[in-house]
């Protein structure tokens, strides 16, 4: 589904990704960690499109298209979703008339009808009982005055919306309380299956207790140094970042 | 016979002197008494510049540099299908048509209004109303400091003239609309507003300003509101003058005990434009609402001045202007709130918030708190940005269109002042005039 090859991104000037290798086959969940300025969140933004991410070398191939080629709507269109590490206040937009127009655009990319306002209506709701969320949400403008957990619910919200073939949860537990994590990993979970990707990026171990990925790979220093499987995540947990970056200096010199 | 007004060879002075003999009202004592007053103190401020404090970033020398003529009368230079473009859907209205200033009886509406209400011309009103009148004309907006108000004051014809009894409610709206027709010369009106509300009632006063051509003249406005105890009065001003016009108008609003006054400014045309807006919250426990939205382009200069008075305690006011700048416009927004030493529990907030579309608009925007009392809650804020980058790329990332994305985050920003609009009628009609603005943009930008 999505192919990373020799990836190399800057931002003003600086290096952050230094030839990153990532392959995600459909139903499988990758989850990325590492210590901070490893540019984890850098590999997010450059998969979604946000044009301050300068891509100097490398590609990236998502079914089979040159995703680097794609404005940030049209991967949107393709089936690629980020949920935003800090989502975006919007004032003045309602929250349904951003999903709304979301879902009719990619809809409208995809040759369908849009939805009419009722079909949608009931389609939101369904989706808002998963992620327990209150109707005035709906109503509220975009993020506005949302607490941190009503916020990232928001983003997995949409997602179910948008229902995208490949999900990145740029480190959408970050300060959650345990409440919201497991409502936030049940909207995960439920939208898990044969056909669909997952890149969960966290900096921390907890969040994958909920969401159990299929590998964990370490990014250190702009490139993937060691991948494993679940239980890697928790060596992290236990013994920090540290070892590997000493692992990796070793096998350098 | 014509009269024409200019700075030179004391135009106005002589200008006045014709003026006054034919002037609706001439046999009266206490009105012409004011005119005269009024034009002294004209004669003695002149035209401010941008020394004056208050006019620091308005310039007005294209106005004190023009003669303007006072004309007779245009009503057969427009007929009822010229009005539709500027009436509201599907709503019953009163509507006072003003053709270059003056009354057409011809294009006017009566609406069904409750029993006690007048709507009429200040002209009419002047003799059949003459104690109203009397009683309240000219006594709110300042003559004797304000050089616009002391002209409007020495130069007033007509207007409009609205008087709602005790404890009557208007459901429907008031619409004072006015037209400037195609004249050869720049030419002058000084529209005059008086609206009495008596206590606990409620009404919906629009007013009007729009051009059949793109000729040049100043519409210089007063409009003075008198809000009783317990009332409501919701207050529009949309403006629509010709790309080439001047449009300096000024609101004064007196608020007796627990009034409500919601006023919403829309400004879109004219060259040069001063919308001055001042309540007094002269009673207990007043509400004042006053939001606007200016939207300028190409050399356009709109400029908003605030002047909230709390005069009395536990009074609140909310300002919220919003502004989008395009092309090498200029916006001012100057806020003044101004707390007496009485108005203890005074919770004032204002609001300024601008989008500057291209690198060559300009805005100005300065608040000023004069506060002498010691128990009071006052904040403002103000904003200068672009487009939300940031928002612009959300909005991407789950699947819209650059451009759609940006229609999005624009009609939010105009949304925001626009909404609390309590006539849908009204609110449907700016939320059109707002459109055509984005969508004339999108035209200049392709072409």
């Amino acid at each position: 589904m999505l192919e990373i090859k020799n990836l190399h991104a800057s931002v003003e000037g600086q290096e952050i990704l230094k030839g990153l290798n990532l392959i995600i086959n459909a139903g499988e969940v990758h989850s990325i960690m590492g210590p901070n300025g490893s540019g984890k969140s850098t590999l997010a933004q450059v998969l979604a499109g946000r044009d301050s991410y300068e891509v100097t070398e490398g590609e990236i191939i998502f079914e089979g298209k040159n995703l680097l080629e794609l404005a940030p709507e049209e991967r949107a269109c393709e089936g690629i979703f980020m949920a935003f590490q800090y989502p975006v206040e919007i004032p003045g937009v309602a929250n349904t008339h951003l999903l709304r127009e979301a879902l009719n655009s990619v809809r409208k990319y995809r040759g369908e009808e849009p939805l009419k306002h009722i079909e949608f209506v009931k389609f939101a709701n369904e989706k808002m009982k998963i992620m327990n969320m209150g109707d005035n949400l709906l109503k509220r403008a975009v993020n506005e005055g949302f607490s941190g957990g009503e916020k990232k619910k928001n983003e997995i919200f949409q997602m179910q919306i948008l229902e995208p073939k490949l999900a990145i949860l740029d480190e959408t537990d970050s300060g959650l309380d345990i409440d919201a994590l497991k409502v936030v990993s049940e909207g995960v979970n439920a939208l898990r299956s044969p056909e669909r990707g997952f890149l969960v990026i966290t900096h921390y171990q907890r969040l994958l207790d909920y969401i159990v990925p299929d590998f964990v790979h370490v990014l250190v220093d702009g490139k993937i140094v060691k991948t494993g499987g679940k239980e890697l995540a928790l060596e992290l947990e236990d013994k920090g970042y540290g070892w590997i970056e000493e692992e990796k200096t070793a096998a350098n010199s | 016979m014509s009269i024409t007004l200019s700075e030179k060879d004391n135009g106005y002075i002589e200008g006045f002197a014709g003026f006054k003999k034919n002037a609706p009202g001439s046999d009266l004592d206490w009105l012409q008494s004011i005119r005269e007053q009024a034009i002294a103190k004209f004669s003695e401020l002149g035209f401010p510049t941008i020394q004056d404090e208050d006019w620091r970033f308005t310039n007005v020398a294209p106005i004190a540099r023009s003669s303007f003529n006072i004309l007779e009368n245009g009503h057969d230079k427009v007929s009822a299908s010229d009005l539709t473009q500027f009436q509201f859907e599907h709503t019953e209205v009163t509507e006072l048509v003003f053709i270059n200033g003056h009354y057409s009886k011809e294009l006017s509406k009566d609406g069904t209004l409750p029993e006690g209400v007048i709507v009429k011309n200040l002209a009419d009103a002047i003799e059949s109303e003459q104690k109203i009148v009397k009683d309240n004309l000219a006594k709110y907006a300042d003559f004797k400091d304000e050089a616009f108000t002391a002209l409007n004051t020495a130069f007033m014809e007509d207007g409009g003239f609205v008087y709602i009894p005790k404890g009557i409610v208007v459901e429907t709206p008031i619409h004072l609309l006015y037209i400037s027709t195609d004249e050869d010369t720049p030419s002058i009106t000084n529209p005059r507003n008086l609206i009495i509300a008596e206590d606990n009632s409620q009404a919906n006063v629009i007013e009007h300003y729009t051009s059949m051509t793109d000729n040049i003249y100043l519409s210089n406005v007063v409009t003075e509101i008198v809000v009783g105890e317990n009332s409501t009065i919701g207050h529009y001003m949309i403006e629509l003058e010709s790309k080439k016009a001047f449009n300096i108008s000024t609101l004064r609003v007196q608020q007796a005990r627990s009034s409500n006054i919601r006023s919403h400014s829309v400004l879109l045309g004219g060259s040069l434009v001063r919308n001055n807006v001042h309540p007094v919250l002269a009673g207990e426990g007043c509400d004042s609402l006053i939001n606007g939205l200016y939207m300028s382009s190409h050399r356009q200069h709109m400029d908003n001045y605030m002047k909230v008075e709390h005069a009395s305690p536990h009074c609140d006011s909310r300002q919220l202007y919003n502004g989008i700048l395009d092309g090498r416009s200029r916006g001012v927004f100057h806020g003044r709130i101004i707390v007496h030493e009485d108005a203890q529990k005074t919770d004032a907030k204002q609001t300024n918030r601008n989008l500057l579309l291209s690198d060559t608009a300009q805005i100005d925007t300065k608040p000023q708190l004069e506060i002498y009392a010691d128990d009071v809650k006052c904040t403002h804020g103000a904003t200068i940005g672009q487009i939300d980058e940031n928002a612009l790329f959300y909005l991407r990332s789950r699947g819209i269109s650059k451009d759609n994305a940006r229609d999005i985050i624009l009609h939010a920003f105009t949304n925001e002042t626009l909404e609390s609009m309590s006539v849908d009628s009204v609110k449907n009609y700016c939320y059109k005039l707002v459109t055509n603005w984005f969508d004339q943009r999108k035209e200049n930008q392709e072409a």
